[in-house]
């Protein structure tokens, strides 16, 4: 199991849109993945599970990945919201 | 989880209408973290402060007040002082009674709220644990489907894709009521029993791979929702794996346990051309008719066996 915290630094936080590339990166790999924000984790690959989190500007998340390539999505994920989402948009 | 979950000492007010006879300055800070409250006869009478919790509201009701009647005015003062020095969230009187200046002046030296209602004091004791059952419940958000089939609560459990929501859609169609999509949001509101809800953002909506979100209430109207739903069975739907073994007679009870409570659950294996819908129908309506008394596998077993002890004592003949 790995995890990283990393801060929401996207203008307008995680909405529909963003979100939707992140489920799309963390669908990507094989390994279980959540993100956990205050107490509450959901599942990194559903949709409306990462919209319920209601995660804005300067959030801070913990995503958690339990499997194979848990390193190397980590990795990814962590890079897609360091770089708010370029090249997606 | 992990850190204690508390509830406001307002929202109780606000939820209870609640009389603020004294409200100390930090009155907004103060947090509840006890399901439990406590009737002070002993203390106030004897002064007995062993085992005493200092978490719990303290209520006081006719019988403390007839009591500290009786007492001196500096009796009196002593005996809530006592009581107060402990540091306790609060005081409330039920009844509508009279308010005794001690209490107030003690209060105000210890900076504990004194609050006030007019109903009785065992409905009310009965409704403020309850509802502090429900507020403090331990709290767990997994990803799943929350449904309602036929009156009994299904939490469909299973890999993304696996379609849960698509099954929840088909359930909805078939007169049945959606809770929670994706993910769901459970208390333990007692020693036996879990509810379900959606987190608010994404109450009733449903995510459909290729057609996108649904609004689940708009489509199918107010009839086809619910925003809570106790959970009575879990369906673990899992794509079907070549050589393992499914249940086949339903002889054997198995549990999911969520929060510490064992909640019966089976496994139900995916296959293009099965339809879940209606297995979940199904599952469902067995699961409520076990709890009714009635079980199936038992049934077929004992018809099995009685008519087999008929044959071999007629074989005997």
């Amino acid at each position: 199991m790995t995890s990283k915290e990393v801060v929401v630094q996207n203008q307008v936080g995680l909405h529909a849109r963003p979100a939707t590339f992140f489920i799309q990166k963390a669908n990507e790999f094989k390994s279980s993945i959540w993100v956990e924000k205050d107490e509450r984790k959901v599942n990194a690959k559903s949709l409306l599970g990462v919209l319920s989190l209601g995660i804005t500007k300067g959030t801070q998340i913990t995503i958690i990945a339990d499997g194979v390539d848990e390193e190397a999505a980590i990795k990814e994920l962590v890079e897609l919201i360091n770089t708010n989402f370029a090249g997606q948009q | 989880m992990g850190e204690k979950i508390t509830v406001p000492l307002t929202k109780l007010i606000e939820d209870f209408k609640l009389e603020v006879v004294y409200e100390p300055n930090n009155l907004a800070d103060i947090l509840i973290t006890s399901t439990d409250v406590n009737r002070p006869g002993i203390q106030l009478a004897a002064g007995y402060f062993d085992y005493f919790d200092n978490t719990r509201i303290q209520i006081l009701g006719k019988v403390e007040h007839s009591f500290l009647e009786n007492l001196s005015a500096s009796e009196r003062f002593v005996a809530f002082d006592n009581m107060l020095s402990y540091g306790i969230p609060a005081v409330i009187i039920t009844r509508g009674l009279p308010v005794y200046e001690e209490l107030m002046d003690a209060a105000k030296r210890r900076g504990i709220p004194v609050l006030r209602t007019q109903d009785s004091t065992s409905y009310f004791m009965a409704a403020l644990i309850a509802s502090l059952n429900t507020l403090l419940a331990p709290c767990v958000t997994r990803h799943g489907v929350l449904v309602e089939v036929y009156g009994e609560g299904v939490l469909l459990l299973g890999e993304s894709g696996v379609g849960k929501s698509e099954t929840a859609v088909e359930l909805v169609k078939r007169g049945h009521r959606l809770v929670a999509d994706d993910a769901v949001d459970i208390r333990r509101v007692s020693a036996k029993t879990l509810v379900g809800s959606a987190p608010e953002i994404i109450r009733h909506f449903i995510e459909l791979r290729g057609v996108g979100i649904i609004d689940v209430k708009k489509i199918f109207g107010v009839g086809s929702v619910k925003d809570t739903e106790k959970i009575d069975l879990i369906i673990h739907l899992e794509n079907w794996q070549q050589g393992k073994q499914y249940e086949r007679l339903g002889l054997k009870e198995e549990y999911t346990n969520i929060l510490g409570i064992n909640i019966p659950s089976i496994v139900v294996p995916v296959r293009p051309g099965r339809n879940l819908a209606i297995i979940v129908e199904i599952a469902a309506m067995n699961n409520r008719q076990k709890k009714m008394g009635y079980n199936a596998a038992e049934e077929l077993n004992e018809r099995l066996i009685k008519q087999m002890s008929q044959f071999s004592s007629s074989d005997l003949v």
